[in-house]
Protein backbone atom coordinates (compact mmCIF):
# COMPACT_ATOMS: atom_id res chain seq x y z
CA UNK A 1 0.00 0.00 0.00
CA UNK A 2 2.66 2.46 0.73
CA UNK A 3 6.08 2.80 -0.86
CA UNK A 4 6.89 1.68 -4.15
CA UNK A 5 9.33 -0.89 -5.91
CA UNK A 6 11.22 0.89 -8.71
CA UNK A 7 11.60 -2.19 -10.92
CA UNK A 8 7.45 -2.30 -10.86
CA UNK A 9 7.09 1.35 -12.34
CA UNK A 10 5.41 0.92 -15.41
CA UNK A 11 7.13 2.41 -18.86
CA UNK A 12 5.29 4.82 -20.53
CA UNK A 13 6.49 4.81 -24.33
CA UNK A 14 10.11 5.19 -22.99
CA UNK A 15 9.20 8.51 -21.47
CA UNK A 16 12.03 9.26 -18.61
CA UNK A 17 10.78 10.18 -15.12
CA UNK A 18 11.27 13.71 -15.27
CA UNK A 19 9.86 14.06 -18.81
CA UNK A 20 6.55 12.40 -16.63
CA UNK A 21 6.81 14.79 -13.68
CA UNK A 22 7.02 17.85 -16.34
CA UNK A 23 4.05 16.62 -18.18
CA UNK A 24 1.92 16.27 -14.78
CA UNK A 25 2.88 19.22 -13.93
CA UNK A 26 1.73 21.01 -16.73
CA UNK A 27 -1.47 19.15 -16.91
CA UNK A 28 -1.98 20.30 -13.11
CA UNK A 29 -1.04 23.51 -13.91
CA UNK A 30 -3.71 23.80 -16.44
CA UNK A 31 -6.43 22.24 -14.74
CA UNK A 32 -5.56 24.44 -11.39
CA UNK A 33 -5.40 27.61 -12.70
CA UNK A 34 -8.99 26.94 -14.62
CA UNK A 35 -11.19 25.59 -11.72
CA UNK A 36 -9.12 27.31 -8.60
CA UNK A 37 -8.28 24.57 -7.84
CA UNK A 38 -4.81 22.82 -6.30
CA UNK A 39 -4.92 20.20 -9.06
CA UNK A 40 -4.41 16.79 -6.45
CA UNK A 41 -7.17 15.34 -8.36
CA UNK A 42 -4.98 15.49 -11.71
CA UNK A 43 -1.68 14.35 -9.56
CA UNK A 44 -2.17 11.75 -7.53
CA UNK A 45 -3.55 9.74 -9.71
CA UNK A 46 -1.25 10.03 -12.63
CA UNK A 47 1.53 9.68 -9.91
CA UNK A 48 0.66 5.81 -9.07
CA UNK A 49 -0.19 5.15 -12.60
CA UNK A 50 3.11 6.70 -14.27
CA UNK A 51 5.75 6.67 -11.38
CA UNK A 52 4.39 3.73 -8.84
CA UNK A 53 3.62 5.96 -6.35
CA UNK A 54 1.74 4.30 -3.74
CA UNK A 55 -1.40 6.25 -2.23
CA UNK A 56 -0.33 7.88 0.83
CA UNK A 57 3.05 8.46 -0.55
CA UNK A 58 1.36 9.95 -3.89
CA UNK A 59 -1.34 12.56 -1.61
CA UNK A 60 2.17 13.86 0.30
CA UNK A 61 4.21 14.44 -3.06
CA UNK A 62 1.13 16.12 -4.35
CA UNK A 63 0.43 18.30 -1.30
CA UNK A 64 3.81 19.77 -2.06
CA UNK A 65 3.11 20.32 -5.56
CA UNK A 66 0.28 21.84 -4.99
CA UNK A 67 1.46 24.91 -3.30
CA UNK A 68 3.99 26.07 -6.14
CA UNK A 69 0.83 25.58 -9.02
CA UNK A 70 -1.47 27.52 -6.57
CA UNK A 71 1.16 30.08 -5.99
CA UNK A 72 1.71 30.31 -9.26
CA UNK A 73 -1.96 30.36 -10.26
CA UNK A 74 -2.79 33.32 -7.75
CA UNK A 75 -0.04 35.27 -9.45
CA UNK A 76 -1.64 34.43 -12.45
CA UNK A 77 -5.03 35.43 -12.19
CA UNK A 78 -3.82 38.34 -9.73
CA UNK A 79 -1.89 39.96 -12.77
CA UNK A 80 -5.52 39.96 -14.45
CA UNK A 81 -6.97 41.61 -11.25
CA UNK A 82 -9.25 38.24 -10.34
CA UNK A 83 -7.64 38.23 -6.83
CA UNK A 84 -9.57 39.31 -3.49
CA UNK A 85 -6.65 38.85 -1.27
CA UNK A 86 -8.58 40.04 1.70
CA UNK A 87 -10.92 37.16 0.97
CA UNK A 88 -8.75 34.52 0.30
CA UNK A 89 -6.40 35.22 3.48
CA UNK A 90 -9.68 35.49 5.53
CA UNK A 91 -10.57 31.44 4.35
CA UNK A 92 -6.69 30.80 4.96
CA UNK A 93 -7.27 30.03 8.58
CA UNK A 94 -10.06 28.07 9.32
CA UNK A 95 -8.96 25.71 6.06
CA UNK A 96 -5.50 25.19 8.07
CA UNK A 97 -7.47 24.42 11.03
CA UNK A 98 -9.73 22.10 9.47
CA UNK A 99 -6.33 20.00 7.65
CA UNK A 100 -5.03 19.61 11.02
CA UNK A 101 -8.36 18.69 12.29
CA UNK A 102 -9.05 16.39 9.33
CA UNK A 103 -5.25 14.46 9.24
CA UNK A 104 -6.46 13.83 13.14
CA UNK A 105 -9.53 12.52 12.68
CA UNK A 106 -8.11 10.65 9.56
CA UNK A 107 -6.82 7.90 12.02
CA UNK A 108 -10.53 7.55 14.27
CA UNK A 109 -13.58 7.84 11.99
CA UNK A 110 -14.64 5.32 8.85
CA UNK A 111 -13.18 7.02 5.96
CA UNK A 112 -16.35 5.62 4.41
CA UNK A 113 -18.86 7.81 6.45
CA UNK A 114 -16.23 10.96 5.76
CA UNK A 115 -16.67 10.20 2.06
CA UNK A 116 -20.07 10.07 2.22
CA UNK A 117 -20.51 13.67 3.46
CA UNK A 118 -18.43 15.24 1.55
CA UNK A 119 -20.02 13.22 -1.81
CA UNK A 120 -23.39 15.22 -0.59
CA UNK A 121 -21.89 18.70 -0.02
CA UNK A 122 -20.11 18.35 -2.99
CA UNK A 123 -23.65 17.30 -5.31
CA UNK A 124 -25.03 20.33 -3.36
CA UNK A 125 -22.76 23.04 -4.21
CA UNK A 126 -22.66 21.59 -7.77
CA UNK A 127 -26.65 22.28 -7.65
CA UNK A 128 -25.94 25.67 -6.13
CA UNK A 129 -23.71 26.71 -9.02
CA UNK A 130 -26.17 25.57 -12.15
CA UNK A 131 -29.20 27.00 -10.56
CA UNK B 1 -22.06 38.40 2.77
CA UNK B 2 -21.64 36.17 5.30
CA UNK B 3 -18.62 35.87 7.03
CA UNK B 4 -19.51 32.98 10.02
CA UNK B 5 -20.94 30.45 6.62
CA UNK B 6 -17.95 31.04 4.86
CA UNK B 7 -15.73 30.39 8.00
CA UNK B 8 -17.79 27.18 8.04
CA UNK B 9 -16.92 25.67 4.79
CA UNK B 10 -13.24 27.16 4.89
CA UNK B 11 -12.92 24.99 7.61
CA UNK B 12 -14.74 21.77 6.25
CA UNK B 13 -12.46 21.79 3.00
CA UNK B 14 -9.51 22.19 5.08
CA UNK B 15 -10.40 19.22 6.29
CA UNK B 16 -11.31 17.22 3.15
CA UNK B 17 -8.04 18.39 1.86
CA UNK B 18 -6.50 17.06 5.00
CA UNK B 19 -8.39 13.20 4.24
CA UNK B 20 -8.26 13.50 0.43
CA UNK B 21 -5.44 15.14 -0.19
CA UNK B 22 -6.32 17.91 -2.04
CA UNK B 23 -6.09 21.36 -1.86
CA UNK B 24 -9.13 22.39 -0.71
CA UNK B 25 -10.67 24.70 -4.03
CA UNK B 26 -13.63 22.52 -4.73
CA UNK B 27 -15.21 23.45 -1.69
CA UNK B 28 -13.59 27.59 -1.04
CA UNK B 29 -14.71 28.21 -4.84
CA UNK B 30 -18.56 27.24 -4.49
CA UNK B 31 -18.46 29.28 -0.51
CA UNK B 32 -16.90 32.27 -1.74
CA UNK B 33 -19.60 32.35 -4.75
CA UNK B 34 -22.30 32.00 -2.65
CA UNK B 35 -21.42 33.89 0.68
CA UNK B 36 -18.83 36.67 -0.77
CA UNK B 37 -20.94 37.64 -4.22
CA UNK B 38 -17.89 36.64 -5.78
CA UNK B 39 -18.23 35.79 -9.30
CA UNK B 40 -16.78 32.34 -10.56
CA UNK B 41 -13.58 33.68 -11.73
CA UNK B 42 -12.69 35.60 -9.05
CA UNK B 43 -13.55 32.82 -6.80
CA UNK B 44 -11.64 30.47 -8.68
CA UNK B 45 -8.66 33.27 -8.59
CA UNK B 46 -8.96 33.65 -4.48
CA UNK B 47 -9.57 30.52 -3.88
CA UNK B 48 -5.83 29.72 -4.85
CA UNK B 49 -4.17 31.85 -1.92
CA UNK B 50 -6.16 29.65 0.45
CA UNK B 51 -4.99 26.17 -1.59
CA UNK B 52 -1.43 27.75 -1.33
CA UNK B 53 -1.76 27.86 2.54
CA UNK B 54 -3.53 24.38 2.81
CA UNK B 55 -1.36 22.77 0.19
CA UNK B 56 1.43 24.01 2.54
CA UNK B 57 0.32 22.65 6.21
CA UNK B 58 -0.94 19.38 4.27
CA UNK B 59 2.57 18.86 3.09
CA UNK B 60 4.03 18.95 6.12
CA UNK B 61 2.51 16.92 8.41
CA UNK B 62 2.24 14.29 5.52
CA UNK B 63 6.36 14.79 5.40
CA UNK B 64 6.33 14.26 9.05
CA UNK B 65 4.78 10.41 8.37
CA UNK B 66 7.54 10.26 5.50
CA UNK B 67 4.62 10.26 3.10
CA UNK B 68 6.92 13.27 0.41
CA UNK B 69 9.21 12.73 -1.78
CA UNK B 70 10.86 16.58 -2.01
CA UNK B 71 12.41 16.28 -5.65
CA UNK B 72 9.70 15.28 -7.52
CA UNK B 73 7.32 17.70 -5.86
CA UNK B 74 9.63 20.55 -6.52
CA UNK B 75 9.79 19.15 -9.82
CA UNK B 76 5.81 18.63 -10.76
CA UNK B 77 5.46 22.21 -9.22
CA UNK B 78 8.42 24.13 -11.54
CA UNK B 79 7.72 22.57 -14.37
CA UNK B 80 3.99 23.70 -14.25
CA UNK B 81 4.07 27.46 -14.91
CA UNK B 82 2.99 26.54 -19.39
CA UNK B 83 0.68 24.73 -17.97
CA UNK B 84 -0.51 27.58 -15.77
CA UNK B 85 -0.31 30.14 -18.48
CA UNK B 86 -3.07 28.24 -19.80
CA UNK B 87 -5.22 27.74 -17.25
CA UNK B 88 -5.70 31.08 -16.35
CA UNK B 89 -5.73 32.58 -19.66
CA UNK B 90 -8.35 30.20 -20.36
CA UNK B 91 -10.36 30.92 -17.37
CA UNK B 92 -10.45 34.77 -18.42
CA UNK B 93 -11.32 34.36 -21.97
CA UNK B 94 -13.90 31.45 -21.22
CA UNK B 95 -18.04 33.17 -20.62
CA UNK B 96 -18.62 32.87 -17.46
CA UNK B 97 -21.57 30.66 -17.56
CA UNK B 98 -19.25 28.73 -19.08
CA UNK B 99 -16.97 28.54 -16.25
CA UNK B 100 -19.44 27.93 -13.79
CA UNK B 101 -21.49 24.52 -16.00
CA UNK B 102 -17.31 23.38 -16.01
CA UNK B 103 -16.77 23.55 -12.60
CA UNK B 104 -20.43 22.28 -11.47
CA UNK B 105 -19.24 19.09 -13.64
CA UNK B 106 -16.16 18.78 -11.86
CA UNK B 107 -18.26 19.07 -8.60
CA UNK B 108 -19.91 16.26 -9.57
CA UNK B 109 -17.08 14.00 -11.06
CA UNK B 110 -15.52 14.31 -7.65
CA UNK B 111 -18.82 14.04 -5.39
CA UNK B 112 -19.26 10.43 -7.62
CA UNK B 113 -15.63 9.49 -6.52
CA UNK B 114 -16.19 10.08 -2.63
CA UNK B 115 -19.34 7.85 -3.27
CA UNK B 116 -17.58 5.36 -4.77
CA UNK B 117 -15.25 5.61 -1.82
CA UNK B 118 -17.79 5.11 0.65
CA UNK B 119 -20.16 2.72 -0.59
CA UNK B 120 -16.87 0.41 -1.24
CA UNK B 121 -16.82 -2.18 1.21
CA UNK B 122 -14.94 -1.59 4.73
CA UNK B 123 -10.97 -2.25 4.19
CA UNK B 124 -11.04 -5.83 1.65
CA UNK B 125 -7.66 -6.54 -0.10
CA UNK B 126 -8.94 -4.04 -2.99
CA UNK B 127 -9.77 -6.66 -6.23
CA UNK B 128 -7.48 -5.08 -8.68
CA UNK B 129 -8.31 -1.48 -8.32
CA UNK B 130 -10.13 -0.71 -11.53
CA UNK B 131 -8.34 1.77 -14.12
CA UNK B 132 -8.90 5.32 -13.28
Amino acid sequence: MTGSDPLSEPRLGGLTPLARLAAIGTLAGVFSALFGVGGGTVIVPLLVLWLGYGDREATGTSLAAIVLIALLGAAGHGAFGNVELAKGLLIAPPAVAGVIAGTALQQRVPERAVSAVFALLLAASATVLVF
Amino acid sequence: MDVAGLLAVAFAAGMLGGIVGVGGGILFVPALVVFMDLTQLEAEATSLVAVVAVGAVGAWRQHGYGNLRPRDALAVGLLSPVGVAIGVVAANEMPERTLELLFAALSLYFAAGLARRALRGPEQPSPARPPL
